[in-house]
């Protein structure tokens, strides 16, 4: 169509300051796209929860354990399906600075709660059936190194001690947003050593991770434990996943916090700038439009032809900005990857990628069509010369 | 600086073309012209014969193809661009036909301007740049930006400018090209005095009759060629 | 031989709309840029001040945090006979036994918790930490369900203000005193009796001996010995080193989080000053060619283009500065990855800090305006003259 050769040619008239205007979306869609990725990676735990596990703790702090003989009165409140122990290891392979979180579970009853640990059965069986046995995400077997069969030696920072585990399975996650680089043993063979080592310290758990049916009851369910165990000497607190995650986020808001709405401002003024750049090459052919009018365009197709190049601009800005962003999210992966398990870029963010770049373009485009459809012709004419 | 034969301009053999691509489109041929010193010499000619590339090249913003041009004895085609660029800054004025003065300095600060490419102090370049507005009556506006004064008014600035660092020749593009009948007038009248009284000389292009005959030699530029000498009768 | 300065200056007067735009941009990559290290400093510095170079701590081998220590009744014995603790004006070594665990508490004004540090203090704790204050109320009574609250966990966490109850390992505990340490991370933390505490939790293991020095230089010495000795399996550090490496993970990670975004928004601040620079260039190009007429160098347009740009990073760095600067009035409270305990702590500005700021904004300038200026200074001089060329 005429008007949109008209469009591009004009979008390109001056080359070096379309490419640089663009480059400015560029950027803005870029860091947009991966703030929110961060944001996204901060609540990913939240995510992947499911509505039908609950986690039961010690009320005082995550730093309390509760009994093991907890384990049978909570399997036995109604809606119940399995109860699993698990304990935070806080292990730590050579070095601090190689950190990864490492768990004490009850394997038959933790890996039918959690199906998105996705196991090849023969391993699952030869884990299960060794005690000193240890099963790994796929993530951080690569990361190390390490193969089936292989031995590795952790260091005990709340549990003393040197301890070693053999590696039997390695999983992958059902889906990308699952966390392939935990470190699972058997439960039985940390509490097996601490009835030897330290007796006071042996049947205690640091958390059940209890199955509902349906997650309709959960709220009752969490209220049942919790009621179980009130007034005795560890009192519980238990809640839905999803709420044990958010809890860990809520600890860090403020960071969160800071780290959105400073960037909201850098993005909207470099958006600006961009904006204001397009702009001033629209009023500066205020002249030209009014040409365009003599010559019969009415003002609708001429804030057509203003719109559309702004377009042009801000749209090839944000389509860069989304191919730009995969690659850099990738380089905050391998820099952020300790502290950020899962960095992925989600549909969501890139649908409102493009929505950003398409208001940047229009808001560009706002005053010099006001400014175009408001003046005299004559005025205009005089302009040019 | 100006000096006695010092503003005498001797054009030899001068040649130019421009190149648009491949092809060369010839704009002076072999042009040789002698400007005596004290001269107010108008050019004239239709569009694209070259005039403005000749004034061009006297004024030293442009380089010859092959020739000499020699200013008060010095052979400007011979200097490197920095000896042009000194040479300019003292030995040439310029006035342009859409004035070209810079926008966020004051008319005072625009006259000043040539002053900070020599060696006078302060008081010495403000007391210069006063005397070059007391000489084109614009004492009392000099503290105006150029948006505040009229055509006539920033063209005698521009005069000031030009006359402020007392060069050799005074070089002038249609000056009077965008200014109505009355400041034309008074523009001319400014430059013929200034000839006249202190012996500037003066290579001015021109489409306007009226501005041709304050000059006192008319020359002709036809598609690079120059016309035979015709004198003006009387001044 | 050179333009003006102020010629410079006006010409970014003059478009007042896009300088300030542009200026705005830099100040605010600058500000995110100083922010960001402000925090990584401030939390580092609260951490750090919360221990003295004198001070020693001793906790179990291999935990890297009191919280995840125990040390046995028997071997805090054994360091309490350290022969090179100092000696208090009492006569009594100025040492004690504490213990740490982590309380979740709800804040105030919302039913979110975070992990509260509550500490159980002996008799020499506070005369340890000089920088420790009583400044409301009392301390608690020897034997009594009595703590007293940091001024941040007073003023945070629901039921911890002054002769306000909290409740925590089955019984209620009444705030009788209100302690201000600063900006140090004790101001984050309870305090009550460590004998009622272990009680109350039925942890009958303290997670820390801290003692001071009698002869600050011998520290190795005193660590060769207790590390070395067969009874104990304890690991001893300086308590400044042992709080700064708590600050390490998280101080890391801001600085890397802040770093990678500050350079991807230089990207963007700097386009922006080139665009700006670029038109400017564009509009003044009869005035260019005016000026070399004249008979300025192309040096002296170079450099009074650069100059412009500079100056517009400068003004930039200069805003964002001052708004960074402000940041010193917030307070953030947030929980520390590495210790899992909530954390009070501040914005802090350095000179190192401001320098790099101020350095990164006319870096930022120069990067945008160089090539425009260049541009500038390469136009002939009857070309410029001649035509209005455009960008």
């Amino acid at each position: 169509m005429f008007l949109l050769k008209l469009v591009l040619k004009n979008a390109f008239r001056h080359k070096l300051r379309a490419w640089l205007t663009i480059l400015s979306v560029t950027i803005a869609i870029l860091a947009f796209g991966l703030l929110r990725t961060v944001i996204d990676a901060w609540y990913v735990g939240a995510e992947e929860s499911s509505p039908n596990r609950l986690i039961t703790r010690n009320a005082v702090s995550m730093t309390f354990s509760l009994p093991l003989a907890y384990r049978e009165k909570i399997a036995r409140t109604p809606g119940v399906t399995q109860v699993c122990p698990a304990s935070w290891f806080g292990g730590v392979y050579v070095d601090e600075k190689n950190f990864f979180p490492n768990f004490a579970v009850e394997p038959r009853s933790y890996f039918a709660l959690y199906p998105e640990y996705v196991f090849s059965p023969e391993q699952q069986e030869t884990f299960f059936r060794d005690r000193k046995g240890f099963a790994a995400g796929r993530k951080l077997t690569e990361r190390f190194g390490w193969k089936i069969g292989d031995t590795v030696t952790l260091k005990g920072t709340i549990f003393p001690g040197n301890w070693e585990f053999v590696l039997r399975a390695v999983y992958h996650g059902r889906d990308e947003n699952v966390d392939e680089r935990i470190f699972f043993f058997h439960w039985d063979y940390l509490n097996e050593s601490l009835k030897q080592s330290a007796p006071s310290r042996a049947d205690q758990v640091g958390a059940y991770v209890v199955g509902i049916d349906r997650p309709e009851i959960a709220a009752d369910v969490a209220l049942a434990v919790d009621n179980t165990f009130k007034n005795s000497l560890a009192e519980t607190l238990t809640e839905t996943e999803k709420a044990f995650a958010l809890s860990f986020v809520s600890m860090t808001e403020a960071i969160v916090t800071v780290i959105r709405l400073v960037s909201l401002a850098v993005i909207v003024i470099i958006a600006a700038v961009a904006a204001n750049t397009m702009s001033m090459t629209a009023r500066e052919r205020i002249g030209e439009f009014a040409v365009l009018k003599t010559l019969g365009f009415g003002g609708r197709r001429i804030a057509a032809l203003i719109l559309g190049e702004s377009l042009v601009v801000a749209l090839s800005g944000g389509l860069f900005g989304i191919l730009f962003t995969f690659p850099a999210a990738a380089v905050f992966r391998s820099l952020l990857g300790n502290y950020f398990p899962v960095f992925q870029l989600s549909v969501r963010t890139l649908c409102l990628d493009g929505a950003a770049a398409f208001i940047v373009g229009a808001a560009a485009a706002i005053i010099p069509i006001w400014r175009t459809t408001s003046i005299k012709i004559a005025e205009a004419l005089r302009r040019i010369g | 600086m100006s000096a006695e034969a010092g503003s005498a301009v001797e054009i030899v053999a001068v040649s130019k073309a421009y190149r648009r691509g491949a092809t060369v489109v010839p704009v002076l041929s072999d042009i040789s012209l002698s400007i005596r010193d004290g001269e107010f010499l108008a050019l004239m000619g239709p569009s694209g014969s070259g005039k403005s590339t000749l004034l061009n090249l006297i004024a030293g913003i442009d380089r010859v193809d092959s020739g000499n041009i020699t200013i008060g004895g010095v052979d400007i085609t011979s200097l490197s661009e920095t000896g042009l660029a000194a040479w300019r800054a003292s030995a040439v004025g310029f006035i342009f036909q859409f004035y070209n003065l810079i926008p966020v300095l004051t008319a005072f600060e625009n006259v000043e301007l040539p002053l900070l490419l020599t060696r006078l102090s302060r008081k010495a370049r403000r007391e210069h740049a006063a005397l070059a507005l007391r000489i084109v009556h614009l004492s009392d506006r000099t503290d105006h930006y150029p948006s505040q004064l009229s055509g006539g008014e920033q063209q005698r600035v521009a005069i000031a400018r030009a006359v402020v660092t007392d060069p050799a020749i005074l070089v002038a593009d249609e000056p009077t090209g965008d200014l109505d009948r009355v400041s034309a007038e008074e523009v001319l009248s400014l430059m013929d005095r200034l000839n006249r009284e202190s012996g500037k000389t003066i290579i001015m292009v021109t489409h306007d009759p009226r501005a041709a005959a304050k000059a006192h030699i008319i020359r002709r530029l036809e598609k690079g060629i120059l016309d035979d000498v015709s004198p003006q009768t009387g001044p | 031989m050179a333009l003006p300065l102020s010629y410079s200056i006006r010409n970014l007067w003059t478009r007042k709309l896009t300088t300030l735009l542009t200026a705005s941009g830099m100040a605010l990559v600058v500000f995110v840029f100083a922010a960001i290290l402000m925090l990584a400093l401030g939390l580092q510095k609260t951490l750090v001040e919360t221990g003295s170079y004198d001070n020693v701590v001793a906790i179990r081998k291999a935990s890297s945090t009191e919280v995840q220590s125990a040390i046995d009744r028997r071997q805090a014995a054994i360091v309490e006979t350290e022969p090179e603790a100092a000696i208090g004006a009492d006569g009594k070594p100025l040492l004690a036994k504490e213990m740490l665990v982590l309380v979740t508490l709800p804040r105030r004004g919302s039913s979110k918790r975070s992990n509260v540090p509550v500490r159980g203090i002996g008799p020499g704790s506070l005369a340890l930490r000089p920088q420790v204050r009583l400044v409301q109320g009392r301390l608690p009574s020897t034997g009594s369900l009595e703590v007293i609250a940091g001024k941040n966990v007073a003023e945070r966490f629901a039921g911890a203000g002054l002769g306000e109850t909290l409740h925590f390992g089955m019984y209620d505990w009444t705030i009788v005193g209100i302690f201000d340490a600063g900006n140090t991370a004790f101001s984050s933390e309870v305090w009550g009796d460590s004998e009622q505490l272990m009680q109350a939790f039925r942890r009958p293991v303290f997670s820390s001996v801290i003692f001071k020095l009698r002869d600050p230089s011998k520290f190795d010495a005193v660590r060769q010995r207790l590390e070395g000795d067969p009874r104990l399996t304890l690991d001893v550090e300086r308590e400044t080193r042992y709080y700064l490496k708590q600050s390490e993970m998280m101080a890391k990670f801001l600085r890397v989080l802040g770093i990678s975004l500050t350079i991807i928004f230089s990207l963007g601040a700097t386009i922006g000053a080139m665009i700006t620079m670029y038109a400017s260039v564009a509009t003044r190009t009869g005035e260019i060619g005016t000026l070399r007429a004249l008979g300025f160098r192309r040096g002296s347009i170079l450099a009074a283009f650069l100059f412009e740009a500079l100056f517009l990073g400068l003004a930039g760095g200069v805003a964002g500065m001052l708004l960074a600067s402000f940041m010193q009035f917030f307070t953030i409270s947030t929980m520390n990855f590495q210790t899992f305990s909530e954390l009070a702590f501040t914005f802090v500005l350095s000179p190192g800090i401001a320098a790099s700021g101020l350095s990164f904004s006319l870096l930022m300038g120069l990067a945008g305006g160089v090539l425009p200026a260049l541009r500038a200074a390469r136009m002939g001089i009857v070309d410029a003259l001649r035509t209005v060329s455009e960008v």
